[in-house]
């Protein structure tokens, strides 16, 4: 341990306390991205489907949804839910859950996830080969059966590549969330380099950081693919 | 008392938009019969197989299954359509259906393909469905390509593994839609071998297929398409050597 000592008393930025702030700011960063991605990918599989429905009922107001959250800048998004929900939420039951800047910030990355998520989905519903839909529908599979055992899954896996830089791109994205109040990753560097004026250390290191997560996100969804593609690979030789 | 014929198929019409591509076509299989379905392209005959099971919604004619009838209403816009998807969704899975392009589903293993309806439409045990896909996979002779996916497979394979599906549902009657039209000449004989073998075992089929050879040394009845009707119908010696159509003639005759 003592080369660590040396490293944390040869320079005045790098502290243990420094480390801790960091340290609070990732867990910040990996809950609000964690969350707003699942929470976002459930919603978007129903919205997916009502998107590439015939119906114009069910699939236009989806569209409607997905073009205004497309549409807009993420910290437009952001601002709006959370200054809006301080001016009309006030003196609601819902306001002390609201008064932390955590939750209207999960709200408008759930919603923007789930809009580009849902389109990406629905790019890959409606390239479901209809030769393939039309045996389901041959071999006595009802709607439901038909989108839960074919269409869903082989879309899903067409979809994969599309969704990890969707994956990443939230992760960057989260950085706004320090605009906010919120101490996540890029809030605790932005901390440290005011309170130590070191502006090249600070983000360096959360730059590293980003990096490192990206790495582990890309990594986790090439196993992934590799696991749920393998019916677009070659036979291995047996 | 004779038993109630498993298909019938009375007076059908279809109409896409101005074009009636059926001018009433009706069929009636008994079990054990090999129908088959020959005509030029455009002559409506897989139309007519997909109206069976109603991936095209006859514009107006009956189907009968086992003696039940399929309920049609109409719609305020005017389209006909079924009454009850229930009944059609029973009646499709009693009648399989092979494709011209297989459309096997991509994501899963032949063995998954062959198991997926037995168990999520008829309802058996993992366990039976595992035994009949055995015993089909093996009767198709891909057995030991069960584990593939169906694009590492041949097209020859992937339409038997395709029949093995057909099979593993234990239909009443299989319907064949062009199985072998987009193999190439090698692999036509692999298909039409295991067809001839089920053919031979006593099953109900109708094939629509352009391989005369097939119709005329397989099928106990052929039905010759023309513009949507029925040009000419009857026994494979009759339509092949002795048919009374001039159409039939001039499509049976030697090209070159």
């Amino acid at each position: 341990m003592e080369w660590l000592e040396q490293i944390l008393s040869s320079n005045s930025v790098f502290k243990l306390s420094t480390f801790v702030e960091y340290w609070g700011g990732l867990t910040q960063t990996v809950q609000l991205v964690f969350l707003s991605l699942v929470i976002g990918l459930l919603l978007s599989f129903p919205l997916a489907l009502m998107r590439s429905s015939d119906n114009p009922y069910l699939s236009r107001p989806v569209w409607l949804f997905t073009y205004v959250f497309r549409g807009t800048p993420l910290i437009v998004q952001l601002y709006l839910i959370y200054y809006g929900s301080s001016f009309t939420l006030q003196d609601t039951f819902l306001w002390p859950v609201f008064k932390e800047a955590f939750y209207p910030a999960l709200i408008a990355f759930v919603l923007n996830t789930a809009a580009y998520t849902t389109e990406i989905l629905r790019g890959a519903i409606v390239t479901t080969p209809r030769g393939e839909i039309e045996a389901a529908k041959a071999y006595g599979m009802s709607w439901w059966k038909r989108t839960h055992r074919i269409i869903v899954p082989s879309a899903f896996r067409r979809a994969l590549p599309a969704y990890s830089n969707e994956v990443i791109f939230m992760l960057h994205a989260s950085a706004i969330a320090s605009t906010v109040t919120i101490l996540d990753l890029t809030g605790a560097a932005y901390n440290i380099y005011s309170r130590y004026y070191a502006p090249f250390e600070a983000f360096i290191f959360v730059a590293f950081v980003y990096l490192l997560i990206s790495f582990s996100i890309i990594y986790l969804f090439k196993h992934l693919e590799n696991k749920m593609m393998a019916h677009m690979k070659p036979a291995e030789a047996k | 008392m004779t038993e109630v014929a498993p298909l019938v198929v009375k007076d059908v019409h279809k109409k896409f938009n101005e074009l009636e591509v059926l001018k009433g076509v009706s069929l009636q299989a008994q079990k054990g019969d090999v129908i088959s379905l020959i005509g030029s392209s455009g002559s409506g005959k897989s139309t007519f197989l997909r109206c069976i099971n109603l991936l095209e919604i006859p514009t107006s004619g009956e189907i009968e299954v086992h003696g039940e009838q399929i309920k049609f209403m109409t719609t305020r816009k005017g389209e006909r359509k079924p009454a009850d998807n229930r009944q059609v969704e029973k009646m499709r899975s009693r009648l399989s259906m092979v494709f011209q392009s297989f459309n096997l589903w991509s994501h899963m293993t032949v063995l998954d393909n062959v198991i997926e309806a037995p168990i999520n439409v008829l309802g058996i045990s993992k366990k039976e469905a595992m035994e009949r896909a055995e015993s089909y996979l093996q009767k198709v002779g891909i057995w030991e390509r069960r584990n593939y996916y169906p694009a590492q497979m041949s097209g020859g394979q992937q339409q038997r593994a395709a029949i093995a599906r057909a099979l593993a549902m234990e239909p009443d009657v299989m319907l064949f839609d062009e199985p072998t039209s987009a193999l190439d000449p090698e692999l036509v004989g692999e298909v039409l071998k295991v067809m001839r073998s089920l053919a031979e075992e006593g099953r109900t089929m109708i094939v629509v297929t352009h391989e005369m050879a097939f119709a005329k040394d397989v099928s106990g009845h052929v039905m010759f398409l023309h513009q949507g009707r029925i040009e000419e119908e009857g026994p494979p010696s009759k339509v092949f050597e002795n048919p009374d159509s001039e159409r039939v003639r001039q499509f049976l005759a030697p090209k070159y």
